[in-house]
């Protein structure tokens, strides 16, 4: 492997605090290092002169691999059609416009100069497959979101208060699924479903269980601070998608505000990640009254340092949606009666998909485009907001550069206010807003940012040395921005470098390859896990289709495994 | 009666199921599989007794197997082949435009024929061959 | 001195049973627990005369023994001659297996199709066109109080399924177990799963499409006629009622209504009665996958290209369209020029015409043991057992994958389909090289 010198660019490097400034980066053997350290006769040099330099991207919450994302692909074969792509070169083929094949997600996610994804939604039982299809997109670093939210389990220790034994359980839930983090999805409502109910808000109990949807998520935000797991829960709110839920957001917020950030690596400060807060950020208790309360969501994000969120951003055209959420998807085969999947998985949670038209004309659908963006423009600080479409769910990944034009260009905002329906200005306050983001900020919320708050800033988003060499180089001048220009640069890189090999050129990915697979191994006291162990395997026993010794992911499904080790024996 | 107009459908048995891997030139699978189940009335009609060699028609073709009562009964009217080469002799290949030939519920005409012989699966396939071409 | 392996996954059907015990002596199988009559034989006939052992190719109308590079070349010379070669099978192998057998099918620009195209092919375009609601096989353990068989035999084809998934078992809300549920069977003839029903259907022959339509109608309150593909109105009515009642209904259909009458329209129908079932109670549906890893070929076919089975690279990019795409149809039309089978038999499985296409080509094989497509190929290649001689994944009916166990060596010089396959891409493109 070469090593590498780009030249002359314009830095944008927040966790470095670098603002624009022209930085020399010198790579060797795939991380960033002092310039003294390579020997420039050696090196190749990237001329990135009147160009932008930022840490490779990191999409917080895509929906990439996985039992839900094949069945997208694969109850949609007019979705394959719609985006074909050949075998050219060293790329494999493959199709899809809102639900991508493996290999192009891969590729078209290195166009845009992106380097780490986290799959967020991998049920424990199907967790293979997750992996199996993670080990099929090319170039970027992964991670996998367990699923816990609605787990038996789970559910049988927080209701008794045994958080030590939960906290056992979800660590070797964990290692079992190789997972990175402990994921929430309507808590308690998943498993309502499997009997067609939901729950109504966080008082709400489960049928049988009756544990809340509150219990479910202050207990969880506390197990995850007894293991110091690198990244806060990870949750999605209860009532999504349905006016007036904004109530359940901010409820959800209060419920770790006690909890304090301990994680045994990283700088993470918030107990909370609220994923795709623009679908929990609604108003009045109707289609009809249907408006924004991002405002209200914003006012408590900006006074409390221990939320942070990802927007989830609309855009108007067509999509596909797919969640754990079962009633959710239910509810809105309901209103456009499309093509849905319902699926339940055993003990552990459930879900659905159904395909989406965000439509200009539509006043909700118009709405919903302003509230992710007031989310991003009315937060002040960056950090505590990131850029995400839920891919797919709001849009497909590839529409970020837009976003990111509409951040950085009121103009551009304007521009497509004008096609929306009209009632967007009186039902949200987007018209209002003039602020514009800079290239710093867009560097905060979609790379740094993210490295924050999943505990993984030591090596990733940011350029100093130390760091993995995932950087990315924009045909953009600083000095001469134009939305149209922001567009085009985002959506093709000029070089896309992982680990410090070239990648992408020219907007075109050169080079294949694998990234690495981070999934976090907690360990508690010997005799809790044992006694733990013994209701889970009465659990097997009993109600698993599976045995307990085939459940846990072997290590065959990892080849590229990157462990990220936290002894915990305090907890007893 | 001549010949006993039917309703023919193929599919899955424990004993074709076990006799299928590997075991296709020997007297097991042409056991388990170059058979016709057939409801006890049927038999009746036809005048013939379990174990005698019956000739299958359709418009696709005409098969020689063997007769067996069944044990999925009642259902006159009704006869059953095992997936496998006998059967598919008198399946067409014609797939509606979505791929898939009609294995099941197709109209046969049944005789008995007391003087044909079942062919074993090898001999089966190699008069097909010979009636085609190979490059 | 005999060694007991627990936790095997049995390779058979898409029940694929995880439970097995298999004792082993001399890197021989001895027996199998917990296993069904099916995938015993599956175990115990991994070492029988017809196992294949060496590779061999046709010569002058004879099979001739050669080494594994002689059969590896002249498969690859056969597959890179071609203009459209067709690369079938799959579904008994593991899912690496299947993952080379895309990146050769892109390389040759071939056609890439399963057994799904002549099974459950009609189930993929009906859930393509309405969707599906489904679950793990454990939410029906644990949940389901009404149970219903509709044109599938599991107890012939899976024998497992009831007392392992869904009517015998205790649950976790049905902790009586059968007592705690209702079993329903539809089926034109009355088999051994019939017999076990508290309420069996006995529809006429291709009436299935107006016994589903009915239901639809009878749980909405609608008069349906006297009778409906032979079953009376008050059954019908007395089933519907049953069904409202119940708290979670599981459906499992084969192909009963696969292969007959309106095909995927009838698949269609049953999965919108599903659908309407919502309106009232939680309902699921399964399709009963028949081969232990059709279901992986599926997943690994749609992840990888998009497309879940029948998928065309001749133009470079994967292109979908069951009928003209899909096995038997471009077998009719005589388009495909040679074949690559990969665990399958389809001169036996196949309809009469469709295999005359086949038997007028060449065809490389690769195959744990003689079959009838063995005997008509060019080339024939053995191959280990995966679940048995190789580990893989597999997924199961309700696509829950489970890693399949290697439990014992290969005979020597048998190799893996994974490896065989990859030597063989290695030589096309190779051969491809070679002619630029």
């Amino acid at each position: 492997m070469k090593p590498l010198l780009i030249k002359n660019g314009y830095v944008y490097d927040p966790l470095n605090k670098i603002n624009g400034e022209k930085v020399d980066i010198a790579v060797k053997d795939g991380k960033i290092v002092e310039e003294s350290q390579i020997n420039p006769l050696e090196a190749e040099v990237i001329d990135a002169s009147n160009k932008v330099v930022m840490p490779g991207g990191i999409d917080i919450h895509t929906h990439i691999a996985g039992y839900a994302i094949n069945a997208g692909r694969l109850y949609r074969p007019e979705d394959g059609h719609l985006l074909l792509e050949p075998r050219v070169s060293v790329r494999r083929s493959g199709s899809g416009y809102s639900v991508p094949s493996t290999f192009v997600t891969g590729y078209r996610y290195a166009r845009m100069g992106y380097t780490m994804l986290c799959e967020p939604a991998m049920p424990p039982l199907l967790a293979r497959h997750t992996h199996e299809e993670l080990n099929d997109i090319p170039i970027v670093d992964t991670v996998a979101f367990t699923l816990l939210g609605n787990n038996w389990i789970v559910a049988q220790y927080l209701k008794k208060g045994e958080y030590e034994k939960c906290a056992a359980f979800v660590a070797w839930m964990l290692r079992a699924t190789k997972g990175y983090c402990i994921k929430m999805v309507n808590p308690g409502g998943v498993e309502a479903w499997a009997w067609r109910s939901n729950v109504k808000d966080l008082n709400d109990p489960v049928p049988h269980f009756g544990i809340t949807p509150a219990e479910f998520i202050h207990g969880l935000s506390i197990v995850n601070e007894m293991l110091r797991l690198p990244h806060s829960i990870h949750l999605h709110t209860n009532q999504l998608g349905v006016p007036g839920n904004f109530e359940i957001t901010l409820g959800s917020f209060e419920l770790t505000r006690e909890v304090k950030a301990n994680p045994i690596k990283g700088e993470r400060k918030q107990s909370i990640h609220v994923t795709h807060a623009q679908f929990s950020s609604y108003g009045g208790d109707s289609w009809k009254t249907f408006e924004s309360k991002a405002g209200a969501v914003a006012k408590y994000v900006n006074s409390n340092p221990h939320v942070t969120i990802d927007i989830g951003q609309v855009v108007p055209g067509e999509t596909t949606t797919m969640t754990a959420d079962g009633p959710l998807e239910y509810n809105l085969h309901s209103l456009n009666y499309l093509k849905w999947i319902n699926h339940g998985i055993e003990i552990e949670t459930g879900g659905g998909l159904v395909p989406f038209i965000y439509s200009r004309t539509s006043p909700v659908n118009s709405v919903q485009w302003a509230t992710g963006l007031e989310l991003a423009l009315l937060i002040e600080n960056p950090f505590q907001v990131y850029l995400s479409t839920d891919h797919p769910n709001a849009g497909p990944f590839i529409r970020y550069p837009k976003i990111i034009s509409w951040l950085m260009s009121r103009r551009a905002r304007e521009s497509e206010l004008q096609r929306l329906h009209a009632v967007t200005g009186k039902r949200s306050i987007i018209e209002t807003i003039n602020r514009e983001y800079t290239l710093y900020e867009i560097a905060i919320v979609t790379r740094a940012g993210q490295a924050v708050a999943l505990g993984i800033s030591d090596i990733k988003g940011h350029l100093g040395v130390g760091a993995d060499a995932d950087i990315a180089v924009y045909d953009l001048d600083p000095n001469n921005l134009t939305s149209e220009g922001i567009e085009k640069a985002f959506s093709r890189a000029l070089y896309t470098i992982k680990s410090g090999e070239i990648v992408v050129k020219d907007g075109e990915v050169v080079r294949e390859g694998r990234g690495k697979r981070f999934w976090v191994n907690p360990k508690v006291n010997e005799t809790l896990e044992r006694t733990m162990l013994r209701d889970v395997r009465s659990t097997f026993a009993q109600y698993y289709t599976v045995t307990m010794a085939n459940f846990p992911v072997q290590e065959a499904y990892v080849p590229l495994s990157s462990e990220i080790k936290i002894e915990t024996t305090s907890i007893s | 009666m001549d010949t006993l107009k039917v309703i023919l459908i193929t599919g899955r048995t424990i004993s074709q199921g076990t006799t299928r891997e590997g075991k296709k030139k020997l007297r097991e699978y042409l056991e388990s599989t170059a058979i016709c189940e057939f409801d006890p009335e049927d038999l009746g009609k036809l005048g013939i007794k379990e174990g005698e060699i019956v000739r299958i028609k359709t418009n696709d073709g005409t098969v020689v197997v063997r007769a067996k009562l069944s044990t999925q009964t009642p259902h006159p009217g009704i006869v059953f082949i095992p997936l496998g080469p006998w059967a598919n002799e008198v399946i067409g290949s014609d797939t509606d435009s979505i791929g898939m030939p009609s294995f099941k519920s197709t109209p046969a005409e049944i005789e008995a024929a007391p003087h044909e012989t079942i062919l074993d699966a090898l001999t089966l396939i190699r008069g097909r061959q010979a009636t085609c071409q190979k490059s | 001195m005999p060694k007991i392996i627990t936790d095997v996954v049995c390779p058979y059907c898409g029940c694929l049973c995880d439970d097995l015990e298999v004792v082993i002596e001399n890197n021989k199988i001895i027996e199998t627990r917990s296993n069904c009559e099916l995938g015993t034989k599956r175990f115990l006939d991994s070492d029988i005369p017809t196992r294949l052992k060496t590779p061999r190719i046709r010569v002058n109308g004879e099979f001739k023994e050669v080494s594994m590079d002689e059969a590896v070349q002249r498969a690859a010379e056969i597959l890179v001659k071609a203009k459209r070669p067709l690369l079938y099978g799959w579904s008994s192998t593991e899912c690496d297996a299947i993952k080379v057998g895309v990146e050769l099918a892109e390389e040759l620009g071939a056609v890439f199709d399963d057994t799904t195209s002549v099974c459950h092919g009609p189930t993929t375009l009906a859930l393509q066109e309405v969707g599906i609601s489904t679950c793990t096989l454990g939410d029906i353990k644990n949940r389901a109080d009404l149970v219903i068989y509709w044109g599938c035999n599991p107890l012939q084809a899976h024998p497992r399924h009831l007392s392992r998934y869904t009517t015998f078992p205790r649950g976790f809300f049905r902790e009586r177990g059968q007592e705690n549920r209702t079993l329903v069977v539809v089926d034109v003839r009355k088999t051994d799963t019939a017999k076990l029903a508290n309420h069996f259907l006995q529809v006429k022959p291709n009436y299935d499409y107006e016994l589903i339509s009915a239901f639809r109608l009878a749980i909405k309150g609608y008069k349906v006629p006297d009778f409906v593909g032979g079953i009376p109105r008050e059954k019908i009515e007395e089933i519907a009622g049953i069904m409202k009642r119940s708290q979670f209904i599981a459906i499992f259909f084969g192909l009963g209504v696969t292969m007959s009458g309106a095909k995927n329209r009838t698949i269609d129908n049953i999965l919108s009665l599903t659908r309407d079932l919502h309106k009232f109670t939680k309902c699921v549906i399964m399709p009963m996958r028949g081969h232990y890893n059709v279901t992986g070929f599926n997943e690994v076919s749609t992840w990888e290209t998009g497309f879940p089975y029948a998928v065309d690279f001749s133009r470079g990019y994967p292109r979908y369209n069951p009928g003209e795409t899909s096995t038997i149809d471009v077998l009719m039309r005589g388009e495909v020029d040679a074949a690559l089978i990969v665990a399958s038999d389809p001169i036996a499985h196949f309809p009469k015409e469709a295999t005359k296409h086949l038997m007028s080509i060449p065809i490389v094989a690769i195959d744990s043991h003689e079959s009838l497509t063995t005997e008509v190929a060019s080339v024939v290649i053995p191959a280990a057992i995966a679940g048995i001689e190789v580990d893989g994944t597999a997924y199961r009916m309700d696509h829950v994958p489970i890693r399949l166990r290697k439990i014992l060596e290969p005979p020597p010089g048998v190799l893996p389909d994974r490896q065989i396959l990859a030597r063989v891409l290695e030589n096309v493109r190779r051969l491809k090289g070679e002619a630029q």
